[in-house]
């Protein structure tokens, strides 16, 4: 599995209720909620985003509530992954049981400007920046977490252990 | 091992785990709110299950936009009410019953000493105050909880904090939990428990426990916990719902960082807009003239009895500033109804106050206390991201019930020990 796109870079603890607006919260709609992805902290982001873009952080993203609607409005957006130097554990959790790629990498997270095109491969965890033309190494997924992954998620990784 | 890896080991099946192990534990309590349920309940129908797994382990409280704000959140409501009727869930709180999650479910005896609990709120870790550990988890992994009893989790590194000494008067747990907070950073506990322990615990009070582990969170920390002791054993006497059980960390138990808080040198503190972390000292803010328009109190964080009375302690007999607007919260049915048995609601409204009904309401900047761009409030909640009540451009400030409401009578962020002398 493989994402290529250009970069929108965000700073350190980027939160969920910059990624999506409580108040937008009375709606499970996730095409409806990802129209205010990132409003708070990028309000062209939605007018900027193109399919397969990648989304760059630094420490502690993901920061909050455990609101799963922060997930899902990215990956709805079109973001393709989400690169940050740390995740807030509960942002981590959501992303892998909705199935929204996710790689930690300091090297990446500083090496990477906004507007630069970069391409992953998910089975090396290889990040290179094309812009720049340089690589970064991103922690593979322990065996555990890349079942749930492979699955498609995590209640369907339930489903399947069931039968 | 620490409390939680020895509540985990236990909760796993397992003699002992070590931090990083990844596990599948047994759960006691599932939680949701009217947010984040109706999103679990699709997730638990498109799975295609058709049971849950204990309906009298099943928790849904109506707490952050009821009573419902608008026609949507009315629906999402309703969803979670017909899934509660359909599944037969034992405790689900709607309006009239209903109080703030993390106020209510420990004030009912729900969550109780060495549960396993998982809550798809973030500021599950609250319940860590009772001695048990409690995380918060999105929506999915509690339709998986609803569904099997059971979470995957991987064992966290343990931070351990000693505490010393006794609070000064006006200065609570949530002065605690800031300095804390103000010393690691909101990710200084990241993936990491907060085990409390030391001499200092048992001054303080179960509502300083659990404020002080609802914004474990905030410092990145998969949850909070303190040791059971007496406070503990007489807060559970009559109220927990089934037998409890006590976990002790280990004598030898191995813990990433240790940190030391002597409780008597601490004062009132509050963390400047636009992160949990950024703290000063009242006194600090007293000196800046920090002029506010607002202020909040309430919230699971500080929406307990003994949040109320701090708040009544400062207002009775006095009068909030021109242009402030004095917005209390408590955070139960049962603490409302407290205090108005007390006379703190006829106090709080004589002051110039107003009284809701429990509500997450502002907090979120969901209803009841939405702030216009420039302005400023004073809030005894937990979060002071960009937006968070409200305009990008206005601003959180966060502190205790006692500062909020000093700051409420001045007009301007107000250290309450220079208030009241």
């Amino acid at each position: 599995m493989n994402a290529k796109g250009f970069v929108h870079k965000y700073p350190d603890n980027v939160d969920t209720d910059v990624i999506i607006p409580a108040r937008y919260l009375n709606s499970q709609n996730a095409k409806e909620l990802a129209a205010h992805c990132m409003e708070d902290i990028d309000a062209e982001f939605i007018q900027k985003v193109r399919p397969g873009d990648i989304m760059v952080g630094g420490w502690n993203f993901g920061c909050g509530s455990s609101r799963e609607h922060a997930p899902l409005v990215i990956k709805t957006s079109g973001i393709s992954c989400v690169i940050a130097k740390s995740f807030a554990r509960i942002f981590y959790r959501n992303a892998i049981n909705i199935g929204l790629p996710i790689l930690e990498c300091e090297a990446a997270s500083d090496g990477i400007a906004a507007g630069d095109e970069v391409s992953i491969d998910f089975d090396t965890g290889v990040i290179t920046n094309m812009t720049k033309g340089e690589h970064y190494q991103a922690q593979p997924f322990p065996p555990f977490i890349q079942t749930i992954i492979a699955a498609g998620g995590l209640l369907p990784s339930i489903r399947q252990k069931g039968e | 091992m620490t409390m939680t890896q020895k509540i985990l080991a236990a909760h796993a099946g397992l003699a002992a785990v070590c931090p990083g192990q990844l596990i599948n534990a047994k759960l006691d309590i599932v939680l949701g709110n009217d947010i984040t349920t109706p999103v679990a309940i699709n997730e638990f129908e498109k799975a295609g299950f058709t049971s849950v797994y204990d309906r009298t382990r099943i928790n849904i409280v109506l707490d952050h936009f009821v009573p419902n704000k608008d026609i949507k959140s009315a629906q999402q409501s309703k969803q979670c009410r017909e899934f509660a009727s359909k599944y037969d869930i034992l405790n689900f709180y709607d309006v009239g019953k209903m109080g703030i999650e993390h106020a209510l479910l420990p004030e009912q005896g729900i969550v109780t000493a060495g549960d396993c609990i998982i809550g798809a709120d973030s500021h599950t870790c609250t319940y860590g105050a009772v001695g048990a550990f409690s995380t918060g988890v999105g929506s999915t992994d509690m339709a998986a909880g609803m569904a099997t009893g059971m979470a995957w989790f991987k064992v966290p590194e343990a931070i351990k904090v000693t505490l010393t000494g006794k609070l000064p008067k006006y200065v609570a747990g949530k002065d605690v939990i800031l300095h804390l907070i103000g010393e690691i950073g909101v990710d200084g506990a990241l993936y990491r428990s907060l085990e409390f322990t030391g001499p200092g615990v048992a001054s303080l009070s179960m509502d300083d426990r659990l404020c002080i582990c609802n914004m474990a969170i905030e410092a990145g920390a998969k949850n909070g916990i303190f040791p059971v002791d007496g406070v503990t054993r007489a807060y559970l006497e009559g109220r927990s719902q089934r037998p409890y059980t006590v976990y002790e960390a280990d004598p030898d138990a191995e813990y990433c960082r240790e940190l030391a808080i002597d409780l008597s040198s601490l004062s009132s503190t509050v963390a400047y807009p636009h992160l949990p972390e950024n703290t000063h000292t009242a006194r600090e803010a007293e000196a800046e003239g920090i002029a506010i328009q607002q202020v909040v109190i309430g919230s699971c964080t500080n929406g307990r009895l003994e949040d109320m009375q701090a708040a009544w302690e400062i207002l009775k007999g006095r009068t909030i500033a021109k242009g402030v607007r004095g917005i209390i919260i408590p955070g139960t049915m049962a603490v409302y109804k407290e205090c108005l048995r007390r006379g703190y609601l006829e106090a709080f409204i004589d002051a110039g106050c107003i009284v809701s009904t429990p509500t997450c309401g502002p907090c979120l900047g969901g209803y009841m206390g939405i702030l216009a761009e420039g302005e400023r409030c004073v809030s005894t909640t937990n979060r002071n991201f960009v937006g968070r009540m409200g305009h990008t451009g206005s601003e959180v400030y966060l502190a205790s019930p006692a500062v909020a409401a000093a700051s409420a009578v001045t007009g301007r962020i107000t250290d309450p020990a220079s208030l009241v002398g």
